[in-house]
């Protein structure tokens, strides 16, 4: 095509027409199918290396990790309702996502979640109850980061890729990059929505990785929604693809095959750690719950969509491919609905149990230093609260 | 007259404003068909169509941006930030370009832009979503600042802040969006944009307050009428500029002022107002200006903001002060 005024070509300047945001396609790696059959893909595997009894036991530790975040999910979203939590914000249907990038760690790797990602705090150990607090309102994040290698959540969108950066930043200044010793080499994941591409942080991050080379994975759950706005509104191109532009490799995999994911973030993270620098990871799925507890999705999408994925749910397909092939049995199944069960019990004891901040506490956990004009601040107003109730004011 | 809450007044002076000029625009994160997480936009683009209602892309410092090049072109935008902690990716905008750019141009280019930004706490919600940052805005030269505290100034002050040249920082108490409802007279002829105004006549003392705390300081005034002291209520409305004849004028009388806010106390909008009623009001004045407000610490867990935030006995502990001098 070209310009009828003047003869320039803009032709010349169209994009790609094969590109469809939601075209699932060859380039979605996908190594177990909704149905739960096994697939192949042409660069990645999934158990590379295992028996098959030692393969089996991993995808039945899969199933396991799912079914209880699963469970850890339904259980807070109840707590929310019964007033417990101010908010939550649920994972639903993006469990495979979650376990599969959370399964690919390894001990010394550093996470920088966003705030829902219950399912990989779940792998690194965090204690789920922690991660109630902040919901509960009881305080801002608990949990050492470096107890688990596992971060704060982060609510401002996107400001924890910067952070990721910067510490895979810190791993290559500490020589803890591509050493061939599986125990030093180091990565770190940047967890991030669809929605969060759009900040400039967030951009700011890839081209500060691709700059420096720096040993993180970019894991965008790219749940098709932020809050009311379909994907369309962040990009027109599929996500995984801007990655190019900034100068490293992109993949887009199907975050509801947990086998997928997996095998796609093991091949990422020891590209890191190898020194070999960034990758972004679209992990291709969808939020089944509400934005949050305080959200009604009934206001911005149908209800089609919903049923539609409910078809691709990724703890069906695996229990679909276990059943089939005689790797769990009717007991493994029950002792899972069991460890649930004594999942939920916990959470809820433990979220009860969390004890109430004192709000004299505060003005301790500002400084590393405390200044004498804070501390004063304190006493005046401890004397103060001891005008009400003496015993209170500590 | 329409019985009306604050997020109602808010929605419909936003569509009157829009009615009025085909240049006012709306936009911001989930402003459009959802209608805003506070639903303040609510129907707006069912009614305006998404070009005059812009869902944007999730990027605060986008969203400012754009505008700015919006009303360039001769557009009106309102921008809605989603909640007051989430401003800052747009804060190098706000202050380096929307702030200055009438006055590098020597006025060729003004900047009628709103920027909603719902603020202050009390609504239970986890950090970024509580907090009151006027003062920064109000530090700012070229910007000018409003804070509505009711569902009637909530209605004509959105209009007039759209209908400013100047970018308007507008500032909307979240916990009252659906608490209180008033009467709104849509033939009223309303206060000027930058007007504060006493909402409590008294001679004892006189509270400075506006957003969220006119409504503590209303009822620690009514409080105190019942151990016969009677405090003035003034609701400032206005931070930048700030309107000081009615704050003199009360002063004057009452020769004692508490400011109530409830961002941090240190370097807020109490220590200016501190600063100019003293050089004002000097020989008036029978205690030094006592101010009451958030303590000098992040915004803390939910479950103690109640304690945190300046409620109606902190009020009358300060008035008790200053009525002791
Ligand atoms: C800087 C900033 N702006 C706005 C918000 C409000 N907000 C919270 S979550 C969200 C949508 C995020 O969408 P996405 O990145 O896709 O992540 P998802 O919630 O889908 O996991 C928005 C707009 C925020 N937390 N931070
Ligand atoms: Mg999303």
């Amino acid at each position: 095509m070209s310009s009828a005024v003047d003869g320039a070509d803009t032709g010349a300047l169209t994009t790609d027409p094969t590109t469809d945001l939601h075209e699932a396609g060859p380039e979605l790696v996908q190594l177990l199918t909704p149905e739960g059959e096994r697939v192949d893909h042409a660069r990645f595997t999934f158990g590379a290396g295992l028996s098959a009894e030692e393969e089996a036991e991993r995808i039945r530790g899969f199933y396991r990790d799912m079914a209880l975040v699963r469970r850890l999910d339904v259980e807070a979203t109840a707590l929310q309702r019964h007033g417990e939590l101010g908010l939550w914000a649920q994972l639903l249907g993006q469990e495979a996502a979650q376990i599969g990038a959370g399964r690919a760690l390894r001990p010394q790797d550093f996470v920088f979640p966003t705030y829902r990602e219950h399912g990989v705090a779940w792998c690194r150990g965090v204690d789920p109850v922690e991660l109630l607090g902040l919901f509960r309102g009881v305080d801002q994040g608990a949990w050492d980061p470096k107890a688990n290698n596992f971060g704060l959540y982060t609510i401002v969108i996107g400001a924890q890729t910067l952070h990721a950066v910067g510490y895979a930043m810190g791993v290559q200044r500490d020589g803890h990059v591509g050493t061939g010793d599986p125990e030093r080499d180091t990565a770190v994941v940047a967890h991030f929505g669809d929605g969060a591409s759009s900040q400039g942080d967030v951009n700011e991050a890839f081209v500060f990785a691709a700059s420096y080379n720096a040993p993180v994975v970019f894991f965008c759950q790219n749940n098709q929604w932020a809050i009311s706005e379909p994907i369309e509104r962040q990009t027109r191109i599929p996500l995984y693809q801007r990655a190019k532009g900034f100068g490293f490799p992109g993949v887009r995999v199907d975050g509801n095959d947990v086998l997928a994911t997996h095998a796609v973030m093991e091949a990422a993270l020891q590209r890191a750690r190898d020194g070999q620098g960034p990758t972004f990871v679209e992990a291709y799925t969808y939020r089944m719950g509400a934005h949050t507890t305080t959200d009604d999705p009934t206001r911005y999408r149908l209800s089609d969509e919903l049923e539609q994925w409910k078809l691709k749910d990724p703890i069906e397909r695996v229990k679909a491919y276990l059943t089939r092939n005689g790797l769990v049995d009717q007991a493994f199944l029950a002792e899972v609905d069991e460890e649930a069960e004594a999942l939920g019990r916990r959470l809820r004891e433990g979220c009860h149990a969390l004890p109430d901040p004192h709000v004299l506490d505060v003005f301790d956990q500002v400084y590393a230093e405390q200044t004498e004009e804070l501390a004063e601040q304190k006493a005046g107003y401890a004397a103060y609260l001891d005008t009400f109730e003496p015993e209170a004011a500590r | 007259m329409t019985t009306m809450t604050l997020a109602k007044a808010l929605n419909a002076g936003l569509r009157r404003a829009m009615e009025d000029d085909p240049k006012v625009l709306v936009m911001g994160e989930d402003v459009g068909k959802l209608g805003g997480v506070f639903r303040i936009t609510d129907g707006l683009q069912k009614d305006f169509g998404e070009e005059r209602v812009i869902d944007s892309p999730l990027a605060e410092s986008g969203i400012v941006g754009t505008a700015v090049g919006l009303a360039m072109r001769g557009y009106r935008p309102v921008v809605e930030i989603q909640f007051d902690g989430f401003v800052y990716p747009a804060y190098d905008q706000i202050v380096s370009q929307v702030a200055k750019l009438h006055f590098r141009s020597g006025g060729k280019i003004p900047m009628p832009m709103v920027i909603r930004i719902p603020f202050g706490g009390g609504i239970g919600a986890v950090e970024h979503h509580s907090e009151s940052p006027e003062a920064q805005f109000a530090h700012t030269p070229g910007l000018k600042v409003v804070a509505c505290s009711n569902p009637v100034d909530g209605y004509w002050m959105i209009q007039q802040a759209v209908a400013s040249d100047d970018p308007v920082v507008f500032l909307e108490p979240k916990r009252q969006y659906h608490a209180d409802k008033a009467e709104v007279d849509e033939d009223a002829v309303p206060d000027p944009l930058h007007v504060s105004r006493v909402v409590r006549a008294g001679e004892h003392a006189t509270l400075l307050a506006y957003g969220p705390t006119v409504k503590v300081c209303y009822a620690a005034a009514t409080a105190a009428a019942e151990e016969g002291k009677e405090l003035e209520v003034i609701d400032l409305r206005t931070l930048s500029p700030l309107d000081m004849a009615p704050v003199y004028d009360s002063v004057s009388r009452t020769g004692r002022a508490v400011v109530v806010h409830e961002a941090h106390v240190n370097l807020g909008l109490g220590a200016e107002l501190a600063a100019r009623v003293t050089e004002r009001c000097f020989y008036s004045l029978q205690a030094p200006v006592l101010r009451v407000g958030g303590f000098d610490t992040p915004y803390p867990p939910a479950r103690v903001e109640e304690e945190w935030l300046p409620d109606l006995d902190r009020v009358l502990d300060a008035v008790d002060r200053t009525l002791a001098y």
